[in-house]
């Protein structure tokens, strides 16, 4: 699509990256199922080993379908570019080794997806991460948990499963009086309820499965960066970064913030992570995702209405406790989602049945249209019970933490008729009630 | 590499990228000179290439962008004699001059100042006179920042730019804004964004630089370039009795047709591949 027009979201949505196929005409954007890309000739690939040329060379480290999807996510974040990834948590951990290793430490928001957490607090340990973990509200505890061997902070823009709403404007400041870039999760909000970039945070991720690609067919996960973190400032403040500001032996002697000025964090994550680690995303599934994002502002508007009618269903239902969604007054952060969520607190929330761990089981089993599963962000609408599936590696303390009761229910609002979605909670909640 | 250039205020540090490898004085020199409001990133593609192929190379950061310090300089003029006594810092008698944009009137001016310096002049991305709208110099005084906004939609031709730039998965839109960003949140001494298009603005020696031109000269132009139009390069082009190529571009031309510009750039500067 030729310029000079600055194009909108859902133009963006669906042409960024993309030209029709220069080889075939193929409007759509083609399946590249290949491993590895021929050599024009022996300096031809020379070339591209050494970063003379752009290029593919082997799908593990790069693919044109693969590339049309992390252009296109760039594009819808305001970033300068992506590196799509074998999951949500590939990308977490690709972020984070990029500039972390053995001494380092992070400080991250208490509440964390379950896997984001175990990563956090059982796995990298192991290679001698560490990290403090921070109500995401508390600021003074934000500021007073970076050490000298910090590498990032880290937080969720809507925290799981209570929907706190990250102050990232706040978050990322702190993170730059120390030098520090902020790293969040934007799966519940996808660019279209937030782009976390325009408040300051500096690198952000999404697990391609959810709302990015809505059909709940696939894993996968990308790496966004904004190209906006300066790596050399921070390294002459603070000696951190090396690893994107020093020559790294690994590489040809590459200095990558040397190589691209805004590119350097992208270039090492991709010439040492992807190389090395592996965790690249399938072109199939590139495509598979390309398919939804198409999509994601008519989704993403579906979902926030869907979800809206049925929180304010169960908000004014006798046999609910309490529903912790960011819209409503009741929610703590409430006024935080006003500012930084005006399209719309997502579709992802939790509910508090009044009763018994018993009545709780009643209710998902009673449900019919909501499928019981671990998955969020589908065309479907889901429900799980967090305590005792994706956060059951937390004790009762840690669960309070992070705002997860005992009979907390938590809800995926999928693109269904919202008055069935409506009749089928009734039902289970009937069926809870009968218990008694 | 760093270098120390001389100035009338006393010696100045300046960085130039050298490609990947150490620079040898020795070798068959290559500089190359960014636009406004950038730095030598835009150029690491094509100079790694000439420095890994027989060449020495210079991807300089102008005073007050990226890594060299300073203020920027106010005119053509006197970039094109910095430019000229950072090549004496690097050893360097002649080079290859190749400069995009602003850096091509650069470029051009210092092959008129010191002919017997200029082996090749390439102009890429260029159009003479560089006149600047005089609203866009009016928001670049009052509001830097959406002067950037406007400067990139107008400097790209393609929402998808392939392979992309330094390689694939980067959003060429995002990525020149970000560095248009870096560049004037750099700046030592106010506005970069200002100085730099005043002086592609003031610039009016451009065709009595050209008649003092000595060496070959080339114009490597963006078919799709809505900041210096091709169309406004035919007389620098007949005073320069320039070689004209034209590529499937708009203004970003080593970002968005990388390839095709290497190509050029090495027609230009008669660099075969290797057997």
């Amino acid at each position: 699509m030729p310029g000079p027009a600055n194009p909108g979201f859902d133009t963006l949505a669906v042409h960024a990256g993309a030209a029709p196929d220069p080889a075939t005409g193929a409007r759509a954007v083609p399946i590249h199922l290949t491993t590895s890309f021929v050599f024009e000739s022996s300096d031809h690939a020379a070339s591209l080993f050494n970063m003379e040329r752009s290029g593919h060379v082997y799908s593990r480290l790069s693919n044109p379908t693969n590339a049309v999807f992390e252009e296109r996510i760039a594009a819808l974040e305001g970033g300068s570019g992506a590196i799509a990834t074998a999951s949500g948590q590939a990308a977490l951990h690709l972020a984070i080794a990029t500039i972390a290793g053995a001494g380092s430490h992070v400080v991250a928001s208490s509440a964390l997806y379950g896997g984001s957490h175990n990563l956090l607090q059982y796995t990298l340990p192991r290679f001698g991460i560490t990290t403090t973990f921070v109500a995401p509200g508390d600021h003074a505890g934000w500021r007073a948990a970076v050490r000298p061997q910090t590498r990032l902070l880290f937080g969720e823009t809507l925290g799981n499963p209570g929907l706190d709403v990250l102050d990232v404007p706040t978050v990322a400041q702190i993170a730059h009086d120390h030098h520090l870039p902020l790293l969040v999760d934007s799966t519940f909000t996808t660019p279209w309820l937030m782009r976390p970039f325009e408040h300051g945070a500096d690198l952000l991720y999404h697990s391609a499965t959810k709302f990015l690609s809505g059909h709940g067919t696939v894993i996968g996960g990308v790496l966004v960066d904004s190209g906006s973190f300066d790596w050399d400032a921070a390294h002459a403040a603070s000696g951190r970064f090396a690893e994107l500001t020093e020559p790294y032996d690994g590489f040809h002697g590459m200095v990558f913030s040397e190589e691209s000025t805004i590119g350097a964090f992208l270039l090492r994550a991709r010439r040492e992570g992807l190389r090395d680690f592996g965790a690249s995303m399938s072109p199939h599934t590139a495509w598979l995702v390309l398919q939804g994002l198409e999509t994601l502002p008519l989704r993403m508007a579906r979902h926030v209405e869907n979800t809206r009618k049925i929180v304010a269903f169960l908000a004014g239902h006798e046999r609910v406790e309490r529903v912790a969604y960011p819209e409503l007054e009741t929610h703590p952060d409430h006024a935080l989602a006003k500012r930084l969520l005006p399209r719309g607190a997502g579709a992802v929330f939790s509910f508090d049945l009044r009763g018994s761990r018993e009545q709780g089981r009643a209710f998902i089993e009673a449900l019919r249209i909501f499928s019981h599963l671990a998955n969020v962000g589908d065309c479907r609408s889901l429900v799980i019970h967090p305590a005792s599936t994706t956060h059951f590696r937390m004790d009762d303390a840690a669960l309070a933490r992070a705002g997860i009761g005992p009979g907390t229910i938590r809800l995926s609002i999928g693109l269904e008729d919202a008055d069935d979605l409506i009749e089928d909670l009734k039902r289970a909640l009937k069926a809870a009630a009968a218990l008694r | 590499m760093k270098l120390t250039v001389a100035s009338a205020a006393g010696p100045r540090e300046a960085y130039a990228y050298t490609g990947g490898k150490p620079f040898d004085a020795g070798l068959p020199c290559v500089v190359f000179v960014h636009g406004a409001l950038h730095d030598h990133s835009g150029w690491t593609l094509a100079a790694r290439w000439f420095a890994h192929h027989g060449h020495a190379v210079l991807a300089v950061d102008l005073p007050g962008h990226g890594r060299s310090g300073g203020a920027p300089l106010e005119s053509v003029e006197a970039i094109a004699d910095w430019l000229l006594r950072l090549l004496d810092a690097a050893g360097v008698g002649a080079a290859s001059l190749v400069g995009h944009s602003m850096g091509s009137l650069i470029a051009l001016e210092a092959a008129a100042r010191a002919p017997e310096r200029a082996r090749h002049l390439v102009m890429v991305g260029t159009a003479y006179p560089m006149a600047v709208a005089p609203a866009l110099l009016d928001s670049a005084a009052r509001d830097p920042l959406a002067a950037i906004d406007s400067v990139n939609v107008f400097s790209h031709s393609t929402i998808a730019g392939k392979p992309s730039y330094p390689g694939p998965g980067t959003w060429l839109h995002g990525a020149n804004r970000a560095l248009m960003r870096r560049v004037q949140a750099g700046g030592q001494a106010g506005n970069v964004f200002l100085v730099d298009f005043r002086a592609c603005d003031r610039y009016g020696a451009g065709i009595e630089a050209a008649a003092k031109v000595a060496c070959p000269a080339t114009l490597i132009l963006g078919a799709r370039d809505q900041m210096t139009l091709p169309s406004r390069s035919g007389e620098l082009a007949r005073a320069l009795k320039a070689a004209v190529v034209t590529l499937a571009a708009g203004h970003a031309l080593m970002t968005e047709a990388p390839d095709a510009l290497l190509g050029a750039l090495r027609d230009a500067l008669g660099v075969g591949l290797p057997a």
